[in-house]
């Protein structure tokens, strides 16, 4: 994290506060702080912000604030950031069936790290991943923090067809893909959940600086909440505050 | 209210607003019109709230029938409009009847036409916007580009159609659209990740419009820029109009369906009141960047307002200034009958 966090200008209509250059989760804690605190301030003019790995890039209408008048606010309300109170992040669950026809790498995973398929099951539902950012397509989230003993490269070909709701592994990190895309991430399992609806009241799940966790799901268990999520009567699991397993 | 029919879609016909705001940290673009001025004025020429959606037609029009009488307004660049095959002028409103046909004969300049309907075109808001997001199957209509035989439902016009005819864009606003463009750009926000001879080669050099370009992005050929290190950074926001430069050292300049984040250098950003130029050019057109700063870039927003303002009293002017109501007797048949008189 830098010691000061650098303020640049993208454009006529939006600026990045940049915390560091590099991927940490402190680094996480403060754009997200900075996020909430400017939610609440209410600035006028302010019309989106977006987090990502080390900036947060706020939009904002210079017909009803300018560049150095924006600058100003900002930087007052960055020196107030250790007095706010922060509410905990949230924890979505993820139900996974894992393996089989839906986890077709499954076993190049296991392979490639000497471990049973079990265990790489055990390994990926022991933690919970901060998402750093979304993007790539709407609702992809960059998880953090996945353990290395089941890190595996990407494919050496990438699928054309990626369905929506895959979870996969590439090098050390882990993800869902939210909508039905190409990718050379090696899959080892699918959730029922939707991770991007847009026709749903809130068409996405998930949100930066939150975290999730996977739970492991048998085929009947997959099929039920598959239903419920079509229908729209499934009860998404959400905890507050992390949990444990870290 | 009535209904438009696509006989012929064109090359890409869009149902486009101002765009999906709110959504990019979830990933979502912000799609949108191009050309914010053009869509602006076309609304504001049909009495529509000047954000509503209108559609975006790309080098190629479409042919399209009209169900009843209703006023529209074509603006941008000039595809050469006609309507039941007699050439119609743009930038102003104009009356079409029941049956009437609009198509286009050719593009003669710019990129992108527009096309407002009075009372502005009835699709379901996706994430409070009409915008279609195409990669994303999302908005317009059925979230896609328009083919033939799709029906448009047309809302109700604020004011009756034949209130709006000769509304005019005085001339001086009316853009005009060179292929040898300047963009006015800030710097920033990875200007300090190019060496400065990278930088001056950015400023000086002549790019030209590559058969690369959408409503993603144009990527641009000419001289190499060289980075100190690589292209690449840890993944941050994309503003509209960043010009992103990666390792292989061409610009790209991001524009309406951007995807929210990157992880390549962005050297500069076309400002705001230059994106309707870029939004205009087509491919072989040359470009030349010149640097302003931020508070400029931002007295140019001002100015551009100023604009909209002129366009907007240009046309309020044609209001009523007086009104009455007259009965009239005709075969024993009462009539009642409004006469408005106009400024």
């Amino acid at each position: 994290m830098y010691k000061r966090t650098k303020y640049l200008a993208a454009g006529d209509r939006a600026l990045v506060m940049e915390f560091g250059n590099s991927i940490s989760e402190e680094i996480n804690k403060r754009i997200r702080s900075m996020g909430i605190a400017i939610e609440r301030s209410e600035i006028e003019g302010i019309t989106e912000t977006v987090p990502t790995y080390r900036s947060l890039m706020i939009h904002y209408d210079p017909m009803t604030i300018g560049y150095d008048a924006l600058l100003k606010r900002l930087m007052s309300l960055e020196e107030q950031l250790e007095n706010i109170d922060l509410p905990s992040p949230s924890t979505y669950e993820i139900p996974t069936l894992y393996g089989g026809e839906f986890g077709p790498d499954m076993e190049n995973v296991a392979k490639h790290n000497g471990l049973t398929e079990e265990e790489v099951i055990e390994i990926h539902t022991s933690r919970d991943y901060l998402i750093y950012m979304l993007g790539f397509t709407p609702g992809f989230p960059y998880l953090g923090g996945m353990d290395e003993r089941i890190a595996t490269p990407r494919l050496e070909t990438p699928r054309t067809k990626i369905d929506a709701g895959s979870v996969g592994i590439a090098s050390a990190q882990t993800g869902v893909y939210p909508i039905e895309s190409p990718g050379g991430w090696q899959l080892i399992g699918r959730t029922p959940l939707k991770l991007y609806d847009p026709y749903r009241e809130n068409p996405i799940l998930l949100k930066a600086g939150n975290y999730i966790r996977f739970t492991r799901i048998n085929r009947e268990e997959y099929d039920r909440i598959r239903q419920q999520v079509e229908k729209g009567t499934y009860e998404y699991i959400i905890h507050t505050g992390k949990g444990g397993g870290q | 209210m009535g209904s438009v029919k696509i006989i012929n879609p064109g090359l890409l016909t869009l149902v486009e607003d101002s765009g999906r705001h709110g959504y990019q940290q979830y990933g979502v673009p912000v799609s949108g019109v191009m050309d914010t001025f053009s869509h602006r004025v076309s609304n504001i020429l049909v009495g529509n709230n000047e954000l509503e959606a209108v559609l975006e037609v790309t080098m190629i029009g479409p042919q399209i029938e009209f169900s009843d009488q209703t006023a529209i307004a074509i603006t941008g660049g000039d595809l050469s409009p006609a309507v039941n095959g007699t050439a119609v002028p743009m930038w102003e409103s104009l009356l079409v009847n029941k049956g009437d046909r609009l198509s286009f004969q050719g593009l003669k300049s710019g990129c992108r036409s527009y096309i407002a309907f009075s009372g502005g075109i009835k699709v379901p808001g996706v994430m409070g916007s009409k915008s279609t997001y195409t990669r994303g199957k999302i908005g317009g209509f059925k979230g896609r580009a328009l083919k033939a035989g799709d029906m448009l439902e047309i809302g109700p016009s604020s004011e009756g159609p034949a209130r709006l005819g000769g509304r005019k864009t005085p001339p001086e606003y009316i853009p005009g659209f060179p292929t040898t463009l300047e963009l006015r750009v800030t710097l920033g926000p990875q200007e300090d990740y190019f060496t400065a001879e990278g930088m001056q080669t950015f400023l000086s050099g002549l790019y030209e419009v590559s058969n690369e370009c959408d409503r993603m992005g144009y990527r641009l050929n000419g001289e190499k820029i060289r980075h100190i290190k690589s292209g690449d950074i840890i993944s941050d926001g994309i503003a509209m109009g960043a010009v992103q430069v990666p390792g292989h050292g061409q610009p790209i300049i991001m524009l309406a369906d951007r995807q929210t984040t990157g992880g390549y250098t962005k050297i500069a950003n076309v400002i705001w009141a230059d994106l309707p130029k870029i939004a205009q050019a087509k491919p072989g057109d040359k470009i030349r960047f010149a640097k302003v700063t931020v508070l400029e870039a931002q007295r140019l927003i001002h100015e551009m307002e100023d604009k909209i303002s002129a366009v907007k009293k240009a046309c309020a002017s044609r209001e009523a200034v007086s009104t009455k109501l007259l009965r009239l007797n005709i075969d024993g048949k009462s009539y009642e009958v409004k006469v408005e008189e106009m400024k």
